[in-house]
């Protein structure tokens, strides 16, 4: 590509960054505009590639190439899903949300035990001989995932044996937010550091 | 028939799905592939509704010069932006995506910085409310910040530097006590999301048709 | 009015132009440190370079510009390292707003590699014939369970309209069956299904990297052995990075992370002394 296109390029990606970035300040017109920008351009890109990814490959082709009209079904319950737009016939996108969510049930009811409940539950069934640490760890796996579990049973009063073993559900449960806030810091982090990357090394390079 | 044709819809797909999962063989088998292809052709279609919701609302912004008009301006020009340059790449190279193309290279020096500075804002607030609202109130919350603190501190080069256990620490807590609550969690839920298809299927549940 | 009280109403704007100095300075004085590698990356790395040459591996790129940081850097090493072991990729896109990311730097990183090979005098690598991006389409579950039995019931062609029976590298290559294993990089939920699905159903061994956000809900999955190695975040990246002797924005990055991590502690260790004075203050 020519040189003055990637300047041109990373002067802009430049400004947008900084207009973003503005909004640390307070709210200003040059964040408002990138806002919009930014959701403007999202949903123009939407629309190319549902239609370069998804309609040209998936029907269009296969039916004015290879002649498969059956996927005229499928074209008309897509289509029928953009009744939402007319009140008086929105009723029609039923049948495709219908078919959707009968796919996705279907699918999530044996998904779920067979790649979920069923090798989870077996993960937590191991073993626990010998006084080390390995089985101490599992220990406290074990018991963790049962006070965990106890702690979401509502259908039983927490009190007693139940209450003191979902209280220790909640300690279990802060140490994972806890982690996980931990986590979350440090995905926000490297976002900045991507960016602060982009500012300081390709736009200006101070960063070698 | 309104709502009987959806119902029947969506507890024959289910069975088919259900069905195929344990015969996969003729003519279950071939019922789910067909079925599969189409779910995500029909998935496909979506995205068109967000898209012109969101148009129309603005385009409706513009015509009657509400507050902020400008701004959807912006937004509808972005979004005709990328709408021509995607239908000329589509013309010249036979798809959007060809990484000649303008609209490739609008996406690099737009929709990235864009989006990923959107995104990269969240740290600053984040660690502001590190600073304001990370307080050791009682037990639990003491809990949380502790393991907050050695988490952050294990994952990180430094950590290692200032104790070299600490990254052994930090995956024992990611893989022991944290595991235990996220599997717990996770047992729960899918349970519960199990309970809720099941009712879906057999039409006891039926919000999303409203 | 104690010290701490006094931090306590400062201005948010000084904690945000502290955090940026935070990150900035490490970056400009090149400042790196030694990255301990964790088991989870350490198995993952070592499942990948001990495939025999001409392994194929998928390749699911899941991630569009929010999340690019971490999962790039994970991407970049992951492919050199193919190209390097002589691994055939095969990338897929879950995500629709991600297709451009996985297109570009798969290409950078074949042409920093072939670079590399004309120099040693080493086999270049080819599109069709060594690596493949068959792009983007919709379904996720459905396709997932889809193209357990022929990825061309959805992909016909390439990311760019090309037949997958005319590259030869795709002549064999049908489902999940195919590979030798798949490695996910992933901003979302599509982990969750891949483990849930692929593996479950078809049996395919998955490795995650996952952004940090996501990361600590994939450890059931290690413990379970549903996955076989995990990549988190930006250290999960620069582990990877020094696995592969190749330490590039991942490793020079987790200076700038630790640093900030540092100064996060602090801010919080300070919140809570001003708190815990001030609440002394109004008992008292």
């Amino acid at each position: 590509m020519h040189n003055f296109w990637v300047i041109l390029g990373v002067w802009m990606a430049a400004f947008l960054t900084l207009a973003i970035f503005s909004f640390l300040y307070k709210d200003n017109p040059f964040y408002k505009f990138a806002e919009h920008l930014y959701v403007g351009t999202s949903a123009g890109y939407m629309l190319i590639y549902t239609y370069f990814l998804v309609i040209k490959p998936m029907l269009i082709d296969p039916i004015s190439q290879e002649h498969q009209w059956i996927l005229l079904i499928p074209a008309f319950f897509g289509v029928i899903m953009l009744t939402r737009w007319f009140p008086k016939i929105a009723w029609l996108s039923r049948w495709s949300i219908a078919f959707t969510v009968g796919i996705g049930t279907g699918l999530a009811i044996t998904g779920s035990i067979q790649g979920l409940l069923v090798p989870q539950i077996k993960g937590t069934l191991i073993a626990l001989h010998g006084w080390n640490g390995a089985t101490l760890n599992n220990l406290l796996i074990i018991i963790g995932v049962i006070a965990t579990l106890t702690y979401f049973y509502f259908s039983k009063e927490h009190r007693g044996f139940v209450g003191k073993t979902a209280k220790l559900g909640i300690t279990y449960i802060m140490i994972a937010f806890g982690a996980s806030f931990g986590y979350t810091v440090m995905a926000r982090i490297s976002l900045l550091i991507g960016r602060m990357y982009f500012l300081f090394h390709t736009w200006i390079p101070l960063i070698k | 028939m309104r709502r009987e044709i959806p119902l029947a819809i969506t507890f024959i797909t289910a069975l088919i799905m259900i069905v195929s999962f344990f015969i996969p063989h003729a003519p279950f088998g071939s019922m789910q592939d067909v079925s599969l292809k189409w779910y995500s052709i029909i998935a496909g279609f979506t995205m068109l509704l967000g898209v012109d919701s969101l148009i129309h609302m603005h385009s409706v912004k513009i015509k009657r010069k509400k507050e902020g008009w400008v701004y959807s301006l912006v937004l509808i020009l972005g979004f005709a932006l990328f709408v021509i340059s995607g239908t000329i790449a589509g013309i010249r190279f036979g798809s959007a995506m060809d990484i000649r193309s303008s609209f490739m290279y609008l996406y690099t020096y737009m929709i990235v910085p864009l989006q990923s500075t959107m995104f990269a804002l969240l740290s600053f607030f984040i660690a502001s409310a590190a600073y304001r609202a990370f307080r050791a109130r009682n037990m639990d919350a003491t809990l949380l910040l502790i393991t907050a603190v050695l988490v952050m501190l294990g994952r990180v080069p430094v950590g290692y530097q200032m104790w070299h256990s600490f990254p052994a620490v930090a995956e024992w807590i990611m893989a022991v006590p944290q595991m235990a609550a996220k599997r717990g969690i996770l047992i729960g839920v899918s349970l519960g999301s199990l309970a809720v298809s099941l009712r879906i299927m057999l039409g006891i549940e039926r919000s999303y048709l409203s | 009015m104690s010290i701490f009280e006094k931090f306590e109403k400062i201005d948010r704007r000084f904690i945000f132009l502290l955090v940026a100095l935070a990150v900035l300075t490490p970056l400009i004085f090149k400042v790196t440190m030694k990255i301990p590698i964790s088991s989870p990356v350490k198995s993952a790395f070592k499942a990948v370079d001990t495939l025999p040459r001409g392994t194929n591996i998928l390749i699911s790129v899941d991630y569009d510009p929010a999340s690019m940081p971490e999962l790039q850097p994970m991407y970049r090493t992951l492919l050199y390292q193919c190209f390097e072991k002589g691994l055939k990729p095969v990338m897929i896109v879950q995500w629709p707003l991600g297709l451009p990311l996985s297109i570009n730097t798969m290409a950078e990183v074949a042409e920093q590699y072939n670079e590399m090979a004309r120099k040693e005098g080493k086999d270049t690598v080819v599109y069709g014939r060594d690596y493949v991006n068959i792009g983007y389409r919709p379904g996720g579950v459905a396709q997932v369970v889809g193209i357990g039995k022929e990825i061309r019931d959805y992909f016909e062609s390439d990311y760019r309209g090309t037949p997958l029976d005319s590259l030869p590298m795709m002549k064999d290559i049908h489902n999940y069956d195919n590979f030798a294993l798949l490695f996910a990089l992933e901003a979302g939920s599509m982990g969750d299904i891949y483990v849930q699905y692929a593996n479950a159903r078809f049996g395919i061994k998955i490795i995650l990297g996952m952004t940090a956000v996501s990361a600590p809900d994939a450890y059931p999955y290690l413990q379970a052995h549903q996955i076989i190695g995990l990549l988190g975040g930006l250290q999960g990246a620069a582990e990877y990075e020094t696995l592969m002797k190749r330490p590039a924005f991942a490793t020079m990055g987790m200076t700038a992370q630790s640093w900030v991590h540092v100064l996060i502690v602090l801010f919080i260790l300070i919140g809570n002394i001003g708190y815990f004075i001030s609440r002394k203050k109004k008992r008292s």
